[in-house]
């Protein structure tokens, strides 16, 4: 008698699940289902609920290409992206490493600042940093694209936690064999930290690409701004002349690099993501 | 698994292992300087003078293009006399307000779901970190087309039901809120993945003891879980804080800050202050003030809670 009113307890409950989830997946698909089947209508169709298209065009893409420097742009952030991404994977895995596994006066007051940069909230850094832009003649340059991303606090501590476990053994006898720390480094330190380095990698490929703020304030050039840069500009200039399924179809655009990259490492991106909870 | 290749017997191993600890403990030292070399220079070229340029531009009037003037607290005075200050730490304080409850609710009813061991429950998570991953510019500009007054599919739908358009944007009252709602929708997905981590931290013995004692579910869920998950609490409380904070591209896309300044932001603000009407001086002293006010609240927040819990 009991046990099959738990059963039936927990068919209610399943059931009740299902409900509550599949709820908030079409909360969160029709949006995306709707924005992409807008931007091959004509405009006259674009507020209809229904996500088929009566009739397909691709007269909005067309007009996208037409008005803005949409390809040189993604070029752009890929550039930049990439460059600041390897950059921040060799400079911040050196630091990880001396922080974990060298010894040196300093070293913990090192990683005492670095905690603290990790609190440190942007807007108090952003007016000056456009300053010192400006005094370097880096505005409408790849340089401030690039160069203040190269080393962040994250990265760091993510490395040094992961080095410590590297065991000591492996290291003394990379030293025995004559290795210098660059070639432990590189050799050793690496290959064992692959999920390190992808989480690092993922996280600020990811921050760096979706990054807007920073690209508006120090690109004024329409062929060396970001893609994201761009398309916000698309949006709230008058470049797109009040057309929906045109700055749609640019934020469709602006979407599908990062959803193609997240279809072939969703489980990275989710599991690099829960480790940002670190930063709190 | 890794002895060191030749260290046959104890003897010749301890003997390399000293010489080799000796030896490196001595290039470690200048090896160590070389690596963290290019965290000096960053920290001192784009953290440290920042902050202290900050700190000096407080007491300057300055239009970036001219001499720097000293005008010693006029900028703080100034600030403490703004209400354009107050209406845009007023409307943090509004989406605060609606963003964080409705966030920690939908995410934790999902997480406690999703932590089951239901089928499809891969495919679930994957959907619903969708939006998290997609830049900003992307979901503000497919909602404000959601959101628009005639042509928008929100109020299509609500229109086909029978109810009345709703302003979504273009109302004072309801612009923030709706910018609340549409930041929810896209986090929510990030912090479902961490409540999930935090629930499966929590360890089952708790859970078995309160079967024996008999308890019901929703005991389980009150006396339990809740306790537990406080951690992921104080961290969702504080990402979601320093977001509110950091609100840019969502106004300046969708409203431009208005109507009415009811969605100006404070890092519009400071952005509006800096590059429209070049007050480098003003803009300095609301970014230091509002990085204080939002250290402040997360460190009250992380009090309040972990006294709450008696931790």
């Amino acid at each position: 008698m009991s046990g099959r009113t738990t059963k039936s307890k927990g068919v209610l409950k399943r059931a009740i699940a299902y409900l509550l989830l599949l709820c908030w997946t079409v909360v969160c698909l029709y949006p995306f289902l709707w924005m992409l089947s807008s931007t091959f209508r004509p405009e006259t169709e674009i507020g209809s609920l229904n996500p088929i298209p009566g009739r397909v065009t691709l007269e909005n893409y067309r007009l996208v290409f037409a008005k803005i420097p949409i390809a040189r742009a993604f070029a752009n952030s890929l550039f930049v992206s990439l460059s600041a991404t390897a950059g921040v994977l060799i400079f911040t895995s050196m630091i990880g490493y001396a922080l974990s596994r060298l010894r040196f006066r300093g070293r913990d007051s090192i990683f005492a600042v670095v905690l603290f940069t990790m609190t440190l909230p942007f807007q108090i850094t952003l007016i000056p940093m456009y300053v010192l832009m400006v005094k370097f003649g880096w505005n409408d340059t790849y340089y401030a694209l690039i160069v203040p991303y190269l080393i962040n606090a994250f990265a760091i501590v993510v490395f040094r936690q992961y080095f410590k476990s590297v065991p000591e053994d492996l290291l003394d006898a990379a030293r025995i064999d004559g290795c210098s720390d660059f070639g432990i480094l590189f050799r050793i330190m690496w290959p064992l930290s692959v999920p390190a380095l992808i989480t690092v990698a993922i996280i600020t490929f990811m921050n760096i690409w979706n990054e807007v703020l920073w690209p508006i304030i120090v690109i004024r050039k329409w062929e060396l701004m970001t893609m994201p840069q761009l398309v916000a500009l698309f949006a709230v200039g008058g470049k797109a002349e009040g057309l929906l399924g045109v700055r749609l179809a640019a934020a469709s655009l602006l979407a599908l690099p990062i959803v193609i990259a997240y279809a072939f490492f969703q489980r990275y991106f989710i599991a690099s993501m829960a480790t940002t909870g670190l930063k709190s | 698994m890794s002895v060191a290749p030749g260290a046959i017997d104890g003897k010749t191993q301890t003997r390399r292992h000293w010489a080799a600890g000796s030896r490196s403990t001595r290039s470690s030292r200048s090896a160590g300087y070389v690596l963290v070399l290019p965290y000096i220079a960053h920290f001192l070229t784009f953290v440290a003078f920042p902050l202290v340029f900050s700190f000096l531009l407080i007491f300057h009037r300055w239009d970036i293009l001219s001499a720097m003037k000293w005008v010693g607290l006029a900028n703080v005075r100034r600030l403490l006399h703004d209400p354009v200050f107050f209406r845009a730490l007023a409307n943090t304080g509004v989406f605060l307000l609606i963003h964080i409850p409705l966030q920690i609710v939908i995410a934790l009813t999902l997480a406690v779901f999703l932590n089951e061991k239901l089928p499809l429950r891969g495919f679930f998570r994957a959907v619903f970190f969708l939006p998290v991953v997609v830049s900003g510019v992307v979901t503000t500009m497919l909602w404000d087309s959601l959101y628009a007054q005639d042509t928008g599919v929100l109020n299509n739908l609500l229109s086909s039901m029978g109810l009345g358009r709703v302003p979504w944007l273009t109302s004072p009252l309801m612009a923030m809120p709706s910018i609340a709602f549409m930041a929810t929708w896209k986090n929510v997905g990030l912090y479902i993945v961490l409540f999930i981590v935090g629930l499966q931290s929590i360890p089952q013995y708790l859970y078995e003891a309160a079967d024996i004692e008999g308890a019901s579910s929703w005991r389980k869920f009150r006396d339990i879980t809740l306790p537990m998950l406080n951690p992921t609490v104080v961290m969702v409380l504080i990402l979601s804080t320093i977001g509110g904070f950091s609100l840019f591209i969502e106004p300046y896309i969708m409203t431009g800050g208005g109507p009415i300044r009811s969605t100006l932001s404070a890092v519009l603000y400071i952005y509006n202050q800096a590059f429209q009407f070049n007050h480098m001086g003003y803009a300095a002293t609301l970014g230091f003030f509002f990085a204080l006010i939002v250290f402040l609240v997360v460190i009250l927040q992380k009090r309040v809670v972990e006294r709450e819990t008696g931790l």
